[in-house]
């Protein structure tokens, strides 16, 4: 769906040439949730500008479905922004159009009749939850809705990709929640590919198939977010995906257990079984899990017992539960 | 003597309203172009920006005066005559649109940049982020905007009374200063600071209630 190739993108400012992303390859296939992780200043929000040559690559090539974005004319490029649509981390929304109006926008570019537009507006506002804001404005919306009207109107075109720059970064957790299940909906029920920019990895935890990990503008790990989340390569995944807490530093030559829900159990008190089952202690070092309709996401280190045969039991438990770990020396 | 006040009320309103028309006419295309063309705007071309805002720059740093008396051959050639409130529009125009320039060029700038930015992801093409984004955007500080240059093309106007220009300015110069009369210098004074107040806060209405940026409470 999308390629990426050799791309590299420098800026020349005054302070002299800057590189903000070095020889990236991507491919993004068909229907997927893809996310890019990094840390900011790492490239990520310059490459997914990339995609839709709002940055135009220094070098490289960019394929959306076939086509070579940089080979287009002038008119054929605003013709393919039309089937890709963005949303971001400020929303920005037109502050003097109606949600509604703002959902018309795009459409009224496309050069969609006014009447075929608004009965476009107002079904994209049912899908998004909002029907009952169609004349509000931005200003009259809370954080969330406001995404809410922006992935509305990213809609419009019927895009086969949506990108998202940072778009739940300005919103509180709860709100978060509501805007990733929204996202997951819209590519389950439209098959829109997705591509996610984020520093926070909860979000591509909760939504993505699989992750480009981007440091000091190179990738330096993909892969399934799985296999990324269990088995972290690059140093900069590590500090991403491991748990960083002052019980787990400390106690670093113990034997630990990193376990993983990736949303593939389910939501149950799963330690205490897992002692009174394997009648074997442990203590839990680190704890960040959620539940996200009765799954289990997050993560957690436990401390082992000193006792093989208590750890071999501990990990068949795990594996018939079907969770992921690890053993590790954390900071080793 | 109430009836002079009147008409010199009528000819300052006349002077005023339609330079600042005149003026927006070429001011608002030059405003915007000016900040289209800036090498932040949505077409960057830096030298005609440098060419532009170095026209608009050398014009406004005249003062009005001088630049009434300078381009007394156009006026004449334009009106016929370099006396009268229809003569004061000519330099009057010509100094308030480069000043209309840069007050539209300001509120085109204030425009949020990400706003911007989604327009360019939706496939906009520069005439489309014009008419669609950046003038009803920038329409509430374009109306304050308004509000300021007519304002001061009303000061403008008065001052025009010292060379043969008409309206309030005249009256002031040639009963106010010329004969002495202290008290007509007072009122006609007096009636600038009302026309002034009420231009200002009707634009200021105006931008309000045109702003849907505030929140309204029903």
């Amino acid at each position: 769906m999308i390629r990426l190739q050799n791309i590299s993108k420098v800026f020349y400012t005054d302070s002299g040439p800057v590189e903000a992303l070095k020889d990236i390859n991507l491919s993004i296939k068909k229907g997927e949730i893809f996310g890019i992780i990094g840390l900011s200043g790492a490239g990520k929000s310059t490459l997914v500008r990339c995609i839709n040559f709002l940055e135009k690559p220094t070098e490289g090539n960019v394929i959306l479905d076939g086509r070579d974005l940089g080979g287009l004319t002038r008119k054929e490029l605003l013709k393919a922004r039309q089937s890709i649509g963005m949303i971001f981390q400020g929303f920005n929304l037109l502050s003097q159009r109606n949600a509604l109006r703002n959902i018309c926008f795009p459409l009224e570019i496309a050069g969609v009749s006014k009447s075929d537009a608004k009965a476009r507006a107002y079904e994209l506002l049912d899908i998004v939850g909002l029907s009952d804001k169609a004349k509000a404005y931005p200003s009259q919306l809370s954080g969330g809705q406001m995404q809410r009207v922006a992935i509305a109107r990213a809609l419009a075109t019927n895009p086969k990709v949506l990108l998202c720059d940072e778009a739940t970064s300005a919103l509180d957790p709860n709100t978060t929640q509501s805007i990733l299940e929204l996202l997951k909906d819209i590519n389950r029920k439209f098959g829109v590919t997705i591509v996610v920019i984020t520093h926070e990895m909860k979000v591509i935890e909760q939504i993505c198939n699989r992750v480009a990990v981007i440091d000091r503008s190179r990738i330096v790990e993909q892969g399934d977010v799985r296999e990324v989340f269990m088995r972290p390569k690059s140093d900069i995944a590590k500090q991403l995906i491991l748990p960083k807490s002052e019980a787990v530093e400390f106690l670093t030559s113990r034997r630990c257990l990193r376990i993983v829900f990736d949303g593939n159990s389910s939501f149950e008190p799963i330690i205490s079984n897992m002692t009174l089952e394997c009648h074997a202690v442990v203590n839990i070092l680190f704890a960040d899990t959620k539940n996200i309709d009765g799954k289990a996401f997050g993560q957690m280190v436990l401390q082992l017992p000193d006792d093989d045969t208590a750890i071999e039991r501990i990990k068949a438990y795990l594996e018939s539960k079907n969770i992921l770990y690890k053993e590790e020396y954390l900071n080793a | 003597m109430l009836k002079l006040l009147g008409n010199g009320i009528l000819e300052t309103l006349y002077m005023t309203v339609t330079s600042t028309a005149l003026a927006y006419i070429i001011g608002l295309p030059l405003g915007i172009l000016l900040s289209v063309t800036d090498r932040t705007g949505i077409t960057p071309i830096p030298t005609l920006n440098k060419i532009l805002g170095f026209i608009v720059n050398l014009i406004r740093s005249v003062p009005f005066l001088i630049l009434l008396v300078a381009i007394l051959p156009i006026t004449r050639a334009i009106v016929g005559t370099t006396i009268g409130s229809t003569a004061t529009i000519v330099p009057l125009v010509f100094a308030a649109a480069p000043f209309v320039a840069r007050m539209v060029e300001s509120s085109i700038k204030e425009v949020d940049a990400g706003v911007i930015e989604a327009a360019h992801s939706m496939g906009s093409s520069p005439v489309q982020i014009i008419y669609k984004v950046l003038i009803p955007e920038a329409t509430p500080s374009l109306i304050i905007g308004a509000a300021i240059a007519i304002t001061t093309i009303l000061g403008y106007s008065a001052m025009a009374g010292f060379v043969g220009g008409g309206g309030l300015g005249s009256i002031a110069i040639n009963y106010g200063y010329y004969r002495y009369q202290e008290d007509v210098m007072l009122i006609t004074v007096l009636l600038l600071v009302v026309i002034v107040q009420i231009f200002q806060e009707v634009g200021m209405k105006i931008a309000k209630v045109a702003d849907k940026r505030i929140r309204s409470e029903k």
